[in-house]
């Protein structure tokens, strides 16, 4: 059964997601417990994976017992467990906390098809990090956004044309890598990544090459909310059910950036994207504008949804820095940035779906106030906006050291300049919030003899939702100090041979 | 809402012709493991034979013979046999969908296979049928459940 | 000339694909955003298939049974063409039809919603 832990991260949830709709007609409550149940078992086959690579190195899963390359094949290595095993933890916690949410947001006809897509979604996701096949990534890109149009749409007033835009967007988005791997597939006739990986060192004086890595490149730049393809991203993210929002956040970006990840080292060589084409020295630029782009225009914001959309555009930036700087700090930086951005902009979106639950406030302005009233909630969000910053011990600060680490070691003193910049307007808008919390009844309520604060009563968020803040901000404090174990056991395999 | 459309050549004629593309339907997806064919095309003959039928004889004939319930019932039951087949083979030993390990008594290797092959697609066929009534159900079904829209 | 002949599928599916990829941008009804969709998704299949064509080859189909087993040795692949495109584009068929389905649902509660399906008036009422 260990040896099948890979299929059954998705069968579980593929399963469950088709009980839902039939036991949500005679039961509407129960479509949650099956949810529930389901993400439970789909996270511990995602564990058993993760401890199965650390022990064994990389696994092969065949489907359908044919061998590659005429079979479909997962494989599973060192980048892939990771994140795994991280957006199982992240959507089961998102369950978890979502509960209360979703009874208040969600009409409760719709709760059957709604869990059902919820499963569907992560589904896809956990299936878009497993699969070693380039088609079978198409399949499961377009089943997670087929399953985010629909859930986006539940949400509040302005969430139809939100998510009209998504569809038209990421349709294109979705085309376009298709017609990559229609374009390798011409010249290749394989669509195994192994294989492709084995076949395209031979063929770099063809144009088609370079046309399906532009293909691959756009198609994919949409899909994760690179700088000038990310239109959709603010408007999807905030009107999205603020369940959603934190499900989506953490995970449909950071897997779109793994599947980047993939197509630069394991399909093309490191050494297309550097030297046979310019690729990486045009991402590096566009990642740069990216974040200060990001980070601007999140200060510019008052909703915190949007805010934190915009910081979302932003990070994405950092994690595309790292993998375009092409030696071996940036590739540990980005991929270090992939999991400690993951827990703390679930922390945060987490945070404000607990505030927008107890109190419906959105508006930053009117945060007056809220360390008294949920204590715990808002001391998460400290922790994790320290962690966007970059301030130590938390996650943020190490990948965030290990990108300024790369873009030294390449020379590139303007980016440096860029990230140090970027981490400051990062503290302007976080600590913007944190001041508007925690000081103002010092600052704004008249100075000296005014001693006695009027007490607030705690009205915190339900446990179920306080439980797994805490947890992801715990989160983020661990993995930025077992920072190093987790470079050492699990990241540093990922660089290829010969890569400075 | 469509009325019915009160056309007696349309209706008989409809009436006459849906059994053969029904059957058509069932064909194309039993010959989806060896000739062109299989559950996806199958399926949607089957979604075609059915609304020409809602078009003809008018949306409440249809929805009372095929009710919403049981449509979604239907498309669930497709992936059940599609995911049940699947961890069938895991059971016997397999990977996910490896037919070769399942347990029937039939003598050529291959066969085992086909069987599965079968299997799989019926359960696909059902559930895109169940699918495409089942949109054209909610593209047409004016009255219903109303979606509360927040801020309306 | 001979670069129109020899790679006709190439510049069809291009021009469709300008077509529908157009149809996205410029119009502004939502329906006709859909269809310009379509034909975009319609153009990269037809892509797909004719890539898949073979000069004087025939359909994949080998004629087996009981009686004449067909070894793997007597197939030439040349004379069959390749199917492997064609299985690839089922499920892109599929794909197009749930985006089609979703796109014109969200639609159909965008005008309950606004009263509207231009993509002008809606923008003004929503701001």
């Amino acid at each position: 059964m260990i040896h099948q832990a890979p299929a059954l991260t998705i069968a579980t949830l593929l399963l469950s997601a088709f009980w839902i709709p039939i036991l949500g007609m005679f039961k509407k409550e129960s479509a949650y417990y099956i949810a529930l149940a389901a993400l439970f078992l789909s996270f511990a086959s995602a564990c058993v994976t993760l401890y199965s690579v650390l022990l064994h190195g990389t696994v092969h899963y065949h489907m359908g017992g044919w061998l590659p390359p005429w079979g479909i094949e997962f494989v599973i290595d060192y980048l892939n467990a990771g994140i795994l095993a991280l957006i199982a933890l992240i959507s089961f916690l998102t369950t978890i906390a979502a509960k209360e949410s979703v009874k208040q947001e969600i009409n409760r006809d719709k709760w059957p098809a709604f869990w059902s897509l919820y499963l569907l979604l992560i589904m896809s996701l956990m299936g878009m990090t497993e699969t070693g096949d380039m088609f079978n990534m198409y399949v499961y890109l377009e089943v997670s956004s087929l399953t985010a149009y629909g859930l986006i749409a539940m949400g509040e007033d302005g969430a139809l044309m939100a998510s009209f835009n998504y569809l038209i967007l990421g349709s294109v988005g979705a085309s376009f890598y298709l017609l990559g791997v229609g374009y390798l597939y011409i010249v290749t006739g394989s669509l195994n990544m192994a294989d492709l990986y084995r076949l395209i060192p031979g063929l770099y004086h063809s144009k088609v090459v370079f046309t399906a890595f532009a293909f691959f490149m756009v198609g994919i730049g949409i899909k994760m909310g690179l700088f000038p393809l990310h239109v959709w991203l603010p408007d999807a993210y905030t009107r999205a059910p603020s369940s959603i929002s934190t499900l989506i956040a953490p995970t449909m970006t950071k897997v779109s950036v793994y599947v980047l990840f993939r197509i630069i080292l394991s399909v093309f060589h490191i050494q297309f994207s550097t030297t046979i084409i310019p690729a990486a020295k045009l991402l590096l630029w566009i990642a740069a504008v990216g974040i200060i782009y990001g980070s601007i225009m999140a200060i510019a914001q008052k909703d915190i949804k949007r805010m934190l959309a915009y910081s979302s555009i932003s990070q994405i930036g950092y994690i595309v820095l790292g993998i375009a700087l092409a030696n071996r700090m940036g590739l540990i930086g980005g991929a270090l940035h992939i999991f400690s951005h993951a827990f703390a902009k679930g922390c945060l979106f987490m945070v404000a779906m607990a505030i927008v639950y107890k109190t419906g406030i959105r508006n930053i302005d009117e945060f007056k106030d809220l360390n008294k009233k949920m204590p715990f909630t808002m001391a998460a969000f400290c922790i994790a906006a320290l962690s966007m910053v970059g301030v130590p011990p938390t996650a943020g600060f190490f990948s965030k050291w290990y990108i300024v680490l790369g873009t030294i070691s390449g020379r590139h003193w303007t980016l440096t300049a860029v990230i140090l910049a970027s981490s400051l307007l990062n503290a302007i808008y976080f600590f913007r919030i944190i001041e508007k919390t925690y000081f103002s009844s010092f600052l704004g309520g008249g100075g000296h003899g005014h001693h006695e604060a009027p007490s607030v009563a705690i009205a915190e968020a339900p446990v179920t939702m306080v439980i797994p803040i805490l947890i992801m901000a715990v989160g983020i404090l661990a993995a930025g100090i077992f920072n190093f174990q987790i470079i050492h056991h699990l990241l540093q395999f990922i660089i290829p041979k010969g890569l400075v | 809402m469509i009325k019915r459309y009160d056309n007696l050549i349309i209706e008989f004629f409809c009436r006459i012709i849906a059994a053969p593309v029904f059957l058509f339907g069932v064909y194309i997806i039993f010959h989806g493991e060896a000739s062109p064919g299989g559950g996806f095309q199958g399926g949607v003959i089957l979604g075609a034979g059915y609304i020409m039928l809602a078009i003809a004889y008018g949306i409440d004939f249809t929805l009372k013979r095929l009710r919403e319930k049981v449509i979604l019932f239907l498309s669930c039951f497709g992936v059940f046999i599609y995911g049940g087949i699947g961890a069938a083979c895991i059971l016997w030993q397999g990977n996910f969908l490896d037919y070769g390990k399942l347990p029937l008594p039939l003598t050529h290797a291959n066969a085992i296979r086909g069987i599965g092959i079968m299997g799989v697609e019926i359960g696909v066929g059902l559930t895109v049928m169940g699918v495409m009534v089942s949109i054209y159900y909610d593209l047409i079904v004016a009255g219903g459940v109303q979606p509360e829209i927040k801020g309306e | 000339m001979e670069f129109i002949l020899s790679k006709f599928n190439y510049l069809m599916y291009i021009a469709m694909m300008m077509i529908g990829f157009y149809a996205m941008i410029a119009k502004h009804n939502l329906v006709k955003k859909v269809i310009g969709m379509n034909i975009f998704q319609a153009a990269i299949i037809l892509f797909y298939i004719s890539i898949g064509a073979k000069k004087g080859a025939t359909i994949p189909i080998l004629e087996g049974g009981e009686h004449h087993a067909i070894s793997p040795e007597s197939i030439q692949v040349a004379h069959y063409i390749n199917p492997l495109p064609h299985v690839l584009m089922l499920t892109a068929i599929v794909v197009g039809v749930s985006v089609t389905g979703v796109a014109l649902a969200l639609i159909i509660l965008i005008y309950r919603r606004y009263k509207t399906i231009e993509e002008d008036e809606i923008l003004r009422r929503l701001s």
